[in-house]
This record gives structure tokens, C-alpha cells and sequence, in this order.
């Protein structure tokens, strides 16, 4: 059984093939793989049918886009960690979609999808934002960073990052990348915060293991090294 | 039901107050307003709103910034940031009323997406409603908070009139202390509403939290100089700091001489469709004292008539306490 899942072309579903096994095996194998799906239908350039495979089929449930009239342009770039990136754009499209599934950067995560996680934080032109809830098309002229540009030249972590391994911060770490970027957000507005300042900065996201206290106290530490 | 996958929309953005008037006037009940997108998104993701057309708003320089009015007072851009007003320095000189409460709303991540404009004229929050039911805010002929079982917890003590929905704003009420005027463009011209007539109950119309209909932009909130530097309260007590909304907020603007209470404006919102202008709570405390027996007065005159549901009554001594505390603490 090939663990690959095959991309027939944009907008196509897969095709189910009877000599795998039947359907829940089938299930089975798109559940493994489907980071190298992703990965593939991203390196393949067929952006488009990815997001609505992972999303449950936007093509399938849309009421069909309306006739031209003047609207944005779907293709435009996008300053994202200092690069600048030709991108295919959807009206519809929320920042958070774009990073992960059409720029292939996954560190930025889904959580709640509507603002009251904080696992999509981003910064915009250094400014901690929820990309669950920006339009992809309303950041055009914003420089975004995502958890992925914060290393430094020769791969060295953030000392935001490094202070939340040292201070034991993640746990599961879901939430992990949002907290480095609220924390990263922070020390660039304010690099020496009160541990009350930091609490306040920190509030826009939610840990479900319970690590507010190992995360306020790696973004104190990574104040005090800065 | 498909959820989190937004239905199919064109989107515009203009750069100017009139692009965008021409715009939503042209598409009528098929365009939709939308400045941080943090009340349209979750509308658009649960697919209970599906316009056709976008209008982005965010683009349009002239509706960004705060800006000193030539008589006085402050006009503040209707797409000015709740972070933005909250660390301004000349929102913060004078009227660190605002500027308080809109460091009191949501997250600081929302904060910094969430404008002013879009504050006071987000969509009520029942969550019966915001589920999408078919109740009567939503066209339909029923009210689903208000039955014996129903969750209303966080709904009216006063101003039910079929719907029991509270303005959910933490900034309107200190719009409403300030007398603050809302800016609202049209095809037919500009005008000036002050903040009191702006947020409208469900008496007026059950469809709408505020005067603004199809084709309205709010530009810009001024805030005249009467109360500028006075003596202020804010207070918002929510399940959670962070993110909740309101289950009772308070505002407060008074002018104290020699420890007598001059004049006062106090409002409270999330206990009514509309931030309640407590006017009985300012007949009472005007010309009166500054101390603990006024406050005590203004507490029990700030709840009378309130009528509340089965399950919001711990919202009248929430209030009273929040006022008296705004008249002993400011």
C-alpha cells in the first residue's frame, strides 16, 4: 500500500480505490499522511483544492463566488517573514489559512478559529493579531512575521523561545508558537516589562494545560537576557 | 452544517469614506460593513450572515487617527484601534474614561484588530442569537432567552421588548458619560448623532443595535471638550479578564468642587439593549456631597424598575455595588 495519497489535480477529489482495503482503511491512510499531503498538494501548486480538502470542501458548500464586479485581485504579495511572497488569494481567506495552507507554514496553528485561543497569533508589522480573524487581503501592506521567521541567522531560537525551554514553558504545546509571538510582541514594544505588564500582554492567549505561570516566567527571563 | 469555511464573498476595499458610501449603497442588503472584522468574521464563519459583497473598510486613511477639533474636544476615527485609544496620549490626558474602557475589551490581540467604530456598533451577543435560531432579532417570532428554561444569565434587567439582548459594548457607556456624537456618512450627506440616540432597543428596532442601516458608515466618534479632564470611573465586571464581555459595566463622568458633586454623567452598560444613561442615579447625586452616604443613595437609585429574568437577578446588586463605588471611589 503506497503511503502516499495521490493529487490528481486541482479542485479533484480522490478517488477511492477499491484494492487498498475499503473505506476505513482508506480513512486510516489519509489520516497518516496528510502532512505529506498538505506538504505535496503545496509543492505540487494545487493551493486551492488543499485548503478545501482540509476544510471540509469549500467548492462543495459555497453558494458559488459571485460574477465579477470589481472586487480585489486573488493574486497579490504578501511580506511574510521579510520575504516577499506571490500568493493566490480567496476573498474569503483568513490570514491563518493563507500562512499554513498555502505558504506551507504549519507553526502557526488553528485553534478556536475565532479569536478566542490566541494558537494563530502573528505579529503584524510587529503588533500581535489573531490571524484566525484578519482577511488575508486586508494585510497586504503589513510585514508579518509567524513563529517561523523569529530565528536568527545561523538557526539560533529567539530568546523569547529559548527562555520557554528553559522555564519548562510548553507542555503539550499547541499553544506554544501564539505565546512566543504575544511574548516576542511584548518585548519589542516594551523589553522590560513588569511581571504585571507581561500577565496583561500574555491574556490574549489560552494554554488548556495550564503553563501561564512557566510562559510569564519565560518572558520575564528572556527580559532580563535581552 | 459546514462550519469555520466562510461562504463565497467579493470584497472591496476603497481608500475613501465616499468609495465606500457609493459601495454600500449599491449593494443594499447584499453588502456588508466590516472595519476589524471581529463581529463580521464570526458571522460569516457560522454562515448565518452570507452577504455577496465585502466592503473593507480598513483601507480608508481618513477614518484612522485622533485629531484635535478646532472647538475643543477630540474626534477620534472610527477605525482607530481599541489599542490605540486606549494608549493615546491626548484620549488619555482628557478623557481617560474611553480610553480605560477600551483597554477593558477582549484580548489585547482583539484590541489591536477591534476599532472604536466597531465597538459600539457590533451585533448583540445572545447566544441564542448568535447560534443562528430563528428568533425574533433574526426575523422570526420568538424569543428563546426569555422562557423558563432559557439561559439569561447574561441578558436585560430593563428595556425587553421581545427581545431581552444587552448592548455588549465596554466603550459605549463612556460614550454616552462623555456625550459623545457619532459621525455617520450617507449618499444624502453627513450627520452628527449624539451617542445617547445612537444605540437604539428592540422597541425602535428588533433588527438593529443602532441607528445605522444599509448605505450608513460611522467615520468618526467626537468627543466634545465639556468633560474633558473631569473626575472619571470605569468599571467591568466579566467572568473572565480577558475576552469576556461585560456583565455589567460602568461609567462615570463628574465634575467635583470643594467635595461636592457639580455635575455628572453615569451609564452602565450589558443591562439593557442599549447603554443605560442612570438618570435617576444623577437627579440624586448632583449638588450633593462626594462621600459614602451619597454613594450608598446613588447604588439604590440605580436599580429601581429593574426586572430582571430567571436567571440575571445577580446582576441588580452587581450594579448597585458598581455604582456605588463609581460615586464614593472616582
Amino acid at each position: 500500500m503506497s503511503d502516499e495519497i495521490r493529487v490528481t489535480g486541482p479542485g479533484t477529489a480522490l478517488e477511492p480505490r477499491e484494492e487498498d482495503g475499503g473505506i476505513l482503511a482508506d480513512v486510516a491512510e489519509r489520516k497518516a499522511s496528510r502532512r505529506q499531503f498538505i506538504k505535496g498538494v503545496i509543492a505540487s501548486g494545487a493551493v486551492a483544492s488543499a485548503g478545501a480538502f482540509v476544510f471540509g470542501g469549500l467548492a462543495a458548500c459555497s453558494k458559488g463566488p459571485p460574477a465579477a464586479s470589481g472586487g480585489v485581485e486573488r493574486l497579490l504579495m504578501l511580506k511574510v517573514n521579510g520575504k516577499s511572497r506571490p500568493v493566490d488569494v480567496m476573498p474569503n481567506e483568513t490570514l491563518a489559512m493563507t500562512l499554513r495552507y498555502k505558504l506551507g507554514l504549519t507553526g502557526t496553528k488553528l485553534g478556536c478559529d475565532r479569536a478566542e485561543c490566541g494558537a494563530c497569533t502573528v505579529l503584524l508589522d510587529n503588533v500581535a493579531t489573531y490571524s484566525c480573524t484578519t482577511l488575508t487581503h486586508s494585510v497586504r501592506n503589513r510585514s508579518i512575521t509567524t513563529v517561523e521567521g523569529l530565528e536568527g541567522p545561523n538557526g539560533e531560537l529567539h530568546p523569547v523561545q529559548q527562555a520557554m525551554i528553559d522555564e519548562l514553558g510548553p507542555q503539550c504545546g499547541f499553544c506554544t508558537p501564539g505565546q512566543v509571538m504575544s511574548g516576542v510582541a511584548l518585548l519589542h514594544a516594551n523589553p522590560k516589562p513588569t511581571r504585571e505588564e507581561a500577565r496583561l500582554a500574555m491574556s490574549g492567549n489560552l494554554c488548556r494545560c495550564g503553563a501561564y505561570d512557566h510562559y510569564l516566567n519565560a518572558v520575564m527571563r528572556a527580559a532580563q537576557s535581552a | 452544517m459546514p462550519k469555520d469555511m466562510m461562504a463565497a464573498f467579493e470584497l472591496y476595499q476603497p481608500d475613501t469614506v465616499e468609495q465606500a458610501v457609493n459601495l454600500l449603497t449599491r449593494f443594499g442588503d447584499d453588502g456588508w460593513a466590516m472595519a476589524g472584522g471581529n463581529d463580521s468574521l464570526d458571522w460569516f464563519k457560522d454562515r448565518i450572515k452570507q452577504p455577496g459583497h465585502v466592503v473593507d473598510l480598513s483601507g480608508i486613511g481618513a477614518m484612522h487617527g485622533v485629531r484635535q477639533m478646532s472647538g475643543g474636544g477630540l474626534e477620534i476615527g472610527a477605525l482607530t484601534t481599541l489599542s490605540a485609544v486606549n494608549t493615546d496620549p491626548m484620549v488619555r490626558a482628557h478623557y481617560a474614561l474611553l480610553a480605560d474602557a477600551a483597554g477593558r475589551v477582549a484580548s489585547p490581540q482583539i484590541r489591536n484588530t477591534g476599532t472604536l467604530g466597531g465597538n459600539v456598533s457590533q451585533d448583540a451577543r445572545c447566544w441564542y442569537y448568535r447560534y443562528g435560531v430563528h428568533c425574533y432579532r433574526a426575523g422570526g417570532n420568538r424569543c428563546y432567552a426569555d422562557t423558563p428554561q432559557g439561559q439569561n444569565r447574561e441578558h436585560c434587567l430593563w428595556g425587553a421588548s421581545r427581545c431581552v439582548a444587552v448592548s455588549p459594548s465596554d466603550t459605549a457607556p463612556a460614550m454616552v458619560a462623555l456625550d459623545a456624537r457619532m459621525v455617520v456618512q450617507n449618499a444624502k450627506g453627513m450627520r452628527e448623532i449624539p451617542a445617547e440616540e445612537f444605540f437604539i432597543g428592540p422597541d425602535k428596532d428588533i433588527r438593529r443595535m443602532t441607528v445605522l442601516e444599509r448605505g450608513d458608515v460611522l467615520t468618526a466618534i467626537r468627543i466634545p471638550a465639556d468633560w474633558a479632564g473631569a473626575t472619571f470611573y470605569f468599571e467591568k465586571v466579566a467572568d473572565r479578564n480577558a475576552w469576556d464581555f461585560p456583565l455589567v459595566n460602568v461609567a462615570a463622568a463628574m465634575r467635583v468642587q470643594d467635595g461636592m458633586i457639580k455635575a455628572i454623567r453615569i451609564a452602565a452598560g450589558a443591562v439593557q439593549c442599549v447603554p443605560r444613561r442612570l438618570k435617576a442615579v444623577e437627579a440624586v447625586v448632583t449638588g450633593q456631597p462626594k462621600n459614602e452616604a451619597t454613594a450608598k443613595l446613588a447604588g439604590q437609585s440605580a436599580i429601581r424598575g429593574a426586572t430582571p429574568l430567571n436567571y440575571n437577578q445577580f446582576k441588580i446588586p452587581l450594579l448597585q455595588n458598581l455604582v456605588t463605588r463609581a460615586i464614593r471611589d472616582a
